[in-house]
């Protein structure tokens, strides 16, 4: 059926998938941003954005048939739907000054080396399995390498350079107090964010193995049969995710860790002199690093695209292949997949939104004792104790 | 293709650290250094030897330069004037670069360096576990004497630059 596909060039076909990739991280990003509106909204007890709705005469009259739709056209207006499509219009078509007392060059740098970073990372994180003729398990993925993890965490830590470039080409002292903060916060987390997953990864590869950092090689290593074989690395290891989370918090800048942009201390942050289009792009990429976190989250603890503790993604297609022959098809097998693996995604988008909106921000002292007093003591410690562990098991 | 890449990743290289050197500002400086560390992964890249080059960029490029970055602003350096050359610097930069130059040349046309035959070297760098056993087995001294004198040099920088005056038993 996709014959057609496979004999185009390597590089147009790479080319291609890259494209699709980008084409569905940057709206789903760009949702966050309404999604964050309506649950902030809920959780506040308000009803959020419900008014907005486009007129069916002039050039916006596709959408303004749409909203004119009985009872769906409703529903996405209650949802807030086309108040995302104005926002979006808004940031494209307002007049967008730069202030004339900054560093042009790195001013306009900044929003784009902050896209970079988050739009790259995608490339090595896989996001469904399928099999392919010859009954193996393939994972969906732009690129898979060996060194998975440690290509996301490479590309990763280089976002914080638009926080620091944004802070420093501003030319002023609250943003440019946001880009120091940025630039201690994020190292110091990193290091118990790297440390956390250790342990993970001395399980995966039990020795006699060839050696492995891919994500896809963890996922795989939770679905396998039997009670320990599908077993979640959140249950066997609980506190390594919970280090994790913690840190995935402060990488991404996310309420209770968001020092870098702090309204109540800093007015806007790194992003003060910012405005319209450029100010939208660091909003994008904030969102892009949370949902590629979150992923990471899932295919480390959480089981990747098996949808149950010890229910793997091929017992799953083998018994409803029973039902309907057709979903054993590659393709119906990686859009399961694909929405399994996305569903858990979306529910730690949901997961970083609550929290935002429940627990108030730390004071920056507060967030560098707990990155190094606390927080790297016990990754360090965790790590001690699963390294003695797994090799007193496997030695068994 | 790749003789292709190897010559933009090569240029990029070359000319980020000429930037390093002769730019004024020292946050230009500092990422014309990050933009030529990125150089360098690439070439790791097109020589297979994948783990480094993903190690070069986390650490180098995302760790130590944002270091960089952090200590150029909490300081607030600006570049400042410029000593103007006195007659012993120019001199003993002359002797220093002839020197440099003399070696480099007499290396290229008389070195006496063994190249083995690229078929027969083994490949250690590219697979994970290759390299983890060389690291852990050959190469173990070496990193561990390497990992001591990174220590003995941040020892140095804590004692040089702390001041011990009310510490009675630090003396």
């Amino acid at each position: 059926m996709f014959d057609f596909y496979f004999e185009l060039p390597l590089l147009l076909r790479l080319l291609l998938q890259g494209t699709v990739v980008i084409l569905a991280l940057f709206p789903l990003a760009a949702a966050c941003s309404m999604a964050e509106r309506k649950i902030s909204a809920w959780i506040q007890g308000r009803p959020g954005p419900n008014r907005t709705k486009p007129p069916i005469a002039g050039f916006l009259a596709p959408l303004g048939l749409v909203a004119s739709i009985p009872v769906l056209g409703t529903l996405l207006q209650k949802f807030g739907i086309f108040q995302l499509a104005a926002d979006g219009g808004k940031f494209t078509f307002k007049e967008d000054p730069v202030p004339g007392h900054v560093n042009k060059f790195y001013f306009i740098l900044a929003p784009i080396a902050s896209m970079i970073p988050a739009l790259s990372t995608v490339a090595f994180v896989p996001f469904g399995a399928y099999f392919n003729a010859a009954d193996e398990l393939v994972p969906v993925a732009l690129a898979h390498v060996d060194v998975g993890l440690l290509a996301v965490f490479a590309l990763g830590s280089l976002g914080v350079y638009s926080l620091i470039l944004a802070g420093w080409a501003s030319n002023s002292k609250y943003p440019f107090l946001g880009g120091v903060r940025a630039s201690a916060q994020l190292i110091s987390y990193e290091l118990s964010m790297t440390l956390s997953v250790l342990p993970v990864f001395l399980w995966v590869n039990a020795p006699g193995g060839q050696g492995t950092l891919s994500l896809f090689d963890v996922v795989q290593s939770q679905s396998q049969p039997g009670f320990w074989g599908g077993t979640w690395y959140v249950m066997t290891m609980p506190v390594s995710a919970f280090i994790f989370l913690i840190a995935l918090f402060a990488e991404t800048n996310r309420q209770p860790f968001d020092m870098p942009e702090s309204e109540a201390d800093l007015v806007g942050g790194f992003h003060t002199e910012y405005g319209a289009f450029k100010w939208s792009l660091f909003f994008v990429a904030e969102y892009a690093h949370m949902i590629v976190g979150s992923g990471i989250f899932c295919l480390l603890f959480l089981g990747g695209w098996n949808p149950l503790p010890w229910v793997s993604l091929a017992d799953t297609i083998h018994a409803l292949a029973h039902i309907l022959p057709c979903v054993a098809t590659p393709l119906f097998m990686a859009l399961i997949a694909i929405g399994i693996f996305l569903g858990k995604v979306g529910f730690f988008i949901f997961f970083f939104m609550w929290v935002r909106w429940t627990l108030p921000r730390f004071r920056y002292d507060q967030v560098m004792t707990l990155g190094w007093k606390k927080l790297l003591p016990l990754s360090i410690a965790n790590l001690i104790v699963y390294a003695l562990g797994i090799a007193w098991l496997q030695t068994r | 293709m790749s003789d292709l890449l190897f010559h933009l990743f090569a240029l990029l290289v070359v000319a980020c650290a000429l930037g390093v050197v002769f730019n004024k500002n020292a946050v230009a400086s500092a990422l014309c250094f990050l933009l030529s560390l990125v150089g360098v992964a690439g070439l790791f890249v097109l020589l297979d030897a994948f783990l480094l080059a993903v190690l070069l960029v986390l650490v180098y490029a995302g760790a130590v330069v944002a270091l960089f970055l952090f200590i150029i602003m909490l300081l607030d350096m600006q570049g400042g004037d410029r000593k103007r050359f006195t007659k012993s610097t120019i001199l003993s930069s002359t002797v220093a670069a002839g020197l440099l130059v003399t070696g480099l040349v007499s290396f290229a046309t008389h070195g006496l360096v063994e190249t083995a035959d690229p078929a027969t070297v083994k490949i250690v760098g590219s697979s994970l576990r290759a390299y983890a056993e060389q690291l852990f087995t050959v190469y173990l001294l070496p990193v561990q004497i390497v990992g001591f004198l990174l220590l003995i040099a941040m020892l140095g920088v804590i004692v040089l630059s702390k001041k011990f005056e009310g510490l009675e038993d630090v003396k």
